[in-house]
């Protein structure tokens, strides 16, 4: 499978990444040819096989429903590039 | 003495040769010579260890010490420590101070280790040469022009070079099976759900598990059992009682089947590398082992699989790396958008940004049936393979890469390459397995390992057989020159 | 030319639990912004989340409670999409696997009949947080208090076919909810959301027309218009030879009109995928016995009851049982008076009147069960008149308590002393020669002209039963 630009564009959109207009090239050619090691995987028949998420089955433990962590908001915040009356800032949201 | 094993650390320091201080001291002061050359470690926390270690003084004085306390170690910087720079190897996390304890790191504090500083690391853990990051590449201490394997390459390099008594590594697809083999270590990846992933950065959900670095097999047993057990914060982690992992080490290997699996036994694998496994099987074999071969059929599909599988969670997980929270921030974002394609651009390294968009191109509609669905179809063949082979044997023994070390820039243009590294690593993640790797002897004066896989939870029976192996043979022993 | 409308409903209910899905954070509504934003809640490297059992509780019993097929195993997973206030840039829900599978709810239409409203599912997932667009400095602040509050997004089959069915499923739903306690069902401060699907197509068609989503819609009152809107809007769309284009919009209350979000036009391709930190969630027939058996009565059933031990008709009971608090206001006063269907005539009909004039909930009613069974025992032991029991009625309405001293203070006690209504019978008759005439000439309806006026020198307060028997026996007599 060979991306081209659009493709990349597509996909570096979804994914939140600025690519340079000059690498665009570089990183078509190189998704590609990963994309094409990726394939070796459709020469095998798995339509009898069922699709596997977890090492292990086992069923989700559950936690009782209380209270266990308290205001840190300040100390969190300092982690914060940009906050303001306990909020963080990001450029203005358009709805 | 800093060469020495974690245990006969222990030894002197309840026969009160020398004290957690002293001890500390002394692998400060050899950081501080070593360091410059090899930059394995990105933070070194000396305050915090010598207070640590006059804690650890005064616990053995009181007479409740355990075997690794005063025990200097280094933590891979993807475990995340309170107070302490956490920067996974990435630009995007160059200032992240984590506000807690990874429950790996709590633990091994909890055992009275004393934490020496924070290892580097290829960024976010996607390599397999230390070259991702973003503080640099690490040098291997055996040959400074190599690299010291990844993505634990710095946690290996300390331990290899002394820095440290033992460290702690994490590993997705080989992370640290094969930074132990290009340095000389024993390196164990345990069952998936054996360790707590809480507080480690992840990388691939389902493939991630963290585990001991070493320089014996009786240390990695040490070390499991201050880091694994069931934590109620991470939900994969399995729920089961303590478990001594020493308690099996001397037990006699009589009657141990172990498989050499046929597709890794070809002719495409290196001569000398052969020749080294040949020699350690009839070790084995000397010591009560008897060898069958084992077939892996789906095992070439694994770095295929994996390089679906892991960038499709990646690409997920790393996208809390928004400039918002935390973390790296672009300068004077025009709006929104330009905030996180800038932030995230900036922020990431080529092969992250890579990865993601493999990840994000896998998951997309359309294409999610062809690659994410396919990937977890072949592995489940994967995990079939193993659980039909270990039918008929109790481990399965075989290369842990194709060679030793490789040079620096050798391989990092190349990304599938690169990928490929890891084609006997990776099929154990993608099972869920234990896995370790050990050293099997030496090459053109650098170390190689071997690999041991068995059965989920076999750890004891790994390290059983590795510690067996290692008190017939010195290659766990040798040295690099520094 | 004829059009159909057709509706479906997808509704967000924040369930009322303690703490968040998956983290140990608070979830109180109006807390300052972020303090109730753990580590896990603001995406920190490196943290995992854990399940609360409440949330799961809850959601089964959502689904037993609309008959619903319930997810032995159900599976997370993770829907992408970068967002300001979706701090992990995704969100964790139920795709393929929810909770609650298949069901369904019926309605009363307004002609009296009922109809059954399929439920497609309705799956758990987080909420996210909020952004506060005020200014600060051309920026926008978030708030992440509320991300990662459990949510049950309960989504309708396409059978809604006019905005009144709409909100008449809505209501129901908030009637289930509330019975079983498991949200506070405030769709002011948005524990009840509620997005509509809205198509047209020619009546008689089977394919169904482009659809667009009305987002948001935070009251009963607004989903009706803003359908009824979104209806007219699309219909003159097409007959104006345009086409409905499928998009998300936005309902505007106060232009009484829905206008398209353009920023969340551009498609949006999620990338779902299993979430890797959490196992399937299995639950066995035990669990779902357990629950069932913590159900309370529910309004279908109750309705039934009400109907069959107090006689009611179908539509008092059905109203009385529309919300948990109503029914359970009636029974304490019908309990307390001993006569149900007087109990039944008040609340419908005199106390609902003094809630709606006054926009008020049962729950914030002026008077309290125990006053209004008071009252009406009052009338059934003929201390007071049916008529004259409305001045105590509007006296407690007024903030007065206790129904006697109102009896007492207004002198409404009814005469009863059959002395004094026979006095007050020949007066009437002494007094009105001629309309006793007219009653002896077989001109019955004059019977009404004795008893008025009687009433009236009484002022309201003479016996009627008394009154009219005494009158009819001496009517006759001479």
């Amino acid at each position: 499978m060979a991306l081209d630009k659009n493709d990349v564009e597509k996909i570096a959109h979804l994914a939140r990444l600025q690519i340079n207009d000059s690498d665009i090239v570089e990183v078509a050619q190189r998704i590609s040819n990963i994309l094409g090691m990726i394939d070796q995987m459709q020469s095998v028949d798995t339509s009898a096989v069922s699709a596997m998420a977890h090492p292990f089955d086992a069923s989700q433990r559950l936690r009782a429903d209380q209270i266990t962590e308290t205001n840190q908001r300040d100390y969190y915040q300092k982690l914060a590039p940009a906050t303001q009356d306990g909020l963080y800032l990001v450029p203005k949201v358009i709805e | 003495m800093l060469s020495k094993t974690v245990a006969e650390l222990a030894g002197a320091l309840t026969r009160k040769e020398v004290s957690a201080r002293e001890l500390t001291q002394a692998y400060l002061d050899k950081i501080h010579q070593l360091n410059p050359a090899l930059n394995a470690f990105v933070t070194i926390t000396a305050e915090k260890a010598l207070a640590q270690a006059d804690t650890a003084d005064s616990r053995r004085a009181q007479g409740n010490a355990g075997p690794l306390t005063g025990i200097p170690i280094a933590h891979k910087d993807i475990f995340c420590t309170r107070g302490v720079l956490t920067a996974c190897g990435s630009r995007m996390l160059h200032n992240f101070i984590a506000p807690y304890d990874a429950t790996v790191v709590e633990r091994l504090e909890q055992a009275g280790a004393i934490m020496l500083g924070k290892t580097n690391m290829d960024e976010f853990a996607m390599g397999s040469s230390n070259e991702t990051s973003w503080f640099g590449p690490v040098r291997n201490p055996w040959d400074h022009a190599r690299v010291p394997g990844g993505s634990s390459g710095g946690s290996a390099a300390a331990v290899a070079a002394g820095l440290c008594a033992m460290a702690t590594g994490t590993d997705t697809g080989g992370s640290i099976r094969q930074p132990a083999s290009f340095c000389g270590l024993t390196g164990l990846k345990p069952t998936y759900g054996r360790v707590s992933r809480w507080g480690m950065i992840a990388f691939a959900s389902s493939l991630d598990q963290a585990g001991p670095l070493t320089r014996s097999a009786e240390d990695a047993a040490l070390m499991m059992n201050a880091i694994a057990g069931s934590d109620l914060r991470d939900s994969t982690c399995l729920e089961l009682g303590f478990e001594d992992f020493t308690a099996k080490l001397n037990e006699p290997l009589a009657g141990l089947r172990i498989g050499l699996p046929r597709e890794h036994f070809t002719k495409d694998l290196n001569p000398a590398v052969q020749t080294i496994l040949q020699n350690a099987i009839r070790t084995l074999e000397s010591l009560g082992a008897s060898f069958k071969e084992v077939t892996l059929p789906n095992n070439y599909l694994s770095v295929p699989a994996y390089y679906v599988i892991a960038p499709a969670e990646a690409s997920a997980n790393l996208s809390r790396f928004d400039g918002v929270r935390f973390g790296y921030r672009c300068e004077n974002p025009d709006n929104l958008d330009d905030l996180y394609k800038r932030s995230r651009g900036e922020g990431f390294g080529d092969e992250v940004k890579r990865r993601i968009m493999v990840g994000t191109y896998a998951l997309s509609a359309g294409y999610y049936d062809a690659y994410y669905i396919k990937a977890q179809k072949i592995r489940r063949l994967i995990k079939q393979d193993f659980d039909s082979a270990f039918n008929d044997v109790d481990l399965i023994l075989g290369p842990t890469s194709p060679h030793t070390a490789f040079k620096l820039g050798e391989k990092v243009s190349d990304p599938v390459t690169m990928y490929l590294e890891d084609i006997y690593t990776i099929a154990v993640n993608l099972a869920g397995l234990p896995g370790m790797s050990l050293p099997a002897g030496m090459l053109n004066g650098l170390p190689i390992g071997m690999q041991l896989v068995g059965p989920s939870l076999s750890e004891s029976r790994l390290l059983n057989v590795a510690h067996q192996f290692q008190m017939n043979t010195d290659w766990h022993s040798q040295r690099p020159e520094v | 030319m004829n059009w159909e409308t057709v509706i479906g409903l997808e509704v967000h209910v924040q369930l009322a639990t303690k703490s968040k899905l998956f983290s140990g954070s608070a979830t109180e509504f109006g807390a300052a912004p972020n303090t109730q934003a753990s580590t896990y809640d603001l995406a920190l490297p490196g943290t995992l989340p854990v399940m609360n059992e409440e949330v799961l509780r809850m959601a089964v019993s959502f689904g037993l409670a609309v008959d619903a097929d319930i997810g032995k195993r159900s599976v997370f997973d993770r829907k992408n999409y970068f967002y300001p206030d979706l701090p992990k840039g995704y969100q964790i829900t139920q795709l393929e696997f929810p909770t609650v599978g298949r069901g369904s709810l019926k309605i009363q239409l307004e002609n009296g009949s009922e109809k059954v409203i399929g439920i497609t599912r309705a799956h758990i997932e987080e909420d996210a947080g909020k952004s506060l667009h005020e200014d600060f400095q051309g920026m926008s602040g978030i708030d992440l208090n509320r991300a990662g509050t459990p949510l049950l997004e309960i989504v309708s089959d396409p059978d809604l076919r006019n905005a009144k069915e709409a909100v008449a499923y809505l209501k129901k739903l908030h009637s289930i909810i509330l019975y079983l306690g498991i949200s506070d069902g405030n769709m002011s401060q948005g524990s009840m959301r509620c997005d509509a699907n809205v198509s047209v197509r020619k009546k008689g068609a089977t394919e169904f027309g482009t659809r667009t989503e009305i987002k948001n819609v935070n009251s009963f009152r607004f989903v009706e218009k803003a359908i009824n809107y979104e209806v007219q809007r699309q219909i003159e769309l097409i007959e104006d030879g345009g086409r409905v284009v499928q998009e998300t919009r936005l309902y505007d209350s106060d232009k009484d009109e829905t206008r398209s979000m353009r920023s969340k036009e551009v498609a949006n391709d999620y990338r779902y995928f299993p979430e890797p930190d959490l196992l399937p969630v299995i639950i066995d027939d035990e669990y779902i016995a357990a629950v069932r058996a913590t159900l309370p009565e529910l309004p279908g059933a109750r309705c039934l009851r009400f109907v069959s031990q107090y006689s009611l008709s179908e539509y008092d009971a059905d109203v009385l049982t529309s919300s948990r608090n109503m029914a359970d206001y009636f029974e304490e006063v019908a309990r307390l008076c001993g006569d149900a269907k007087l109990s039944a005539n008040w609340v419908t009909a005199d106390l609902l009147g003094l809630l709606n004039k006054n926009d008020l909930d049962i729950t914030s009613s002026p008077i309290k069960p125990a006053q209004l069974g008071t009252m009406i025992s009052r009338i059934k032991d003929n201390t007071i008149s049916g008529k004259l029991a409305k001045t105590v009625f509007e006296a407690l309405a007024e903030g007065e308590s206790d129904v006697d001293q109102i009896i007492e203070a207004r002198g409404l006690k009814q005469v009863t002393d059959t002395g004094a209504i026979e006095k007050l019978v020949d007066d009437v008759i002494a007094s009105n020669p001629d309309q006793v005439a007219q009653y002896r000439a077989g001109k019955d309806a004059v019977f009404g002209f004795f008893v008025g006026q009687a009433m009236k020198i009484s002022k309201g307060k003479a016996n009627p039963a008394q009154l009219n028997e005494l009158l009819r026996n001496k009517l006759k007599a001479e």
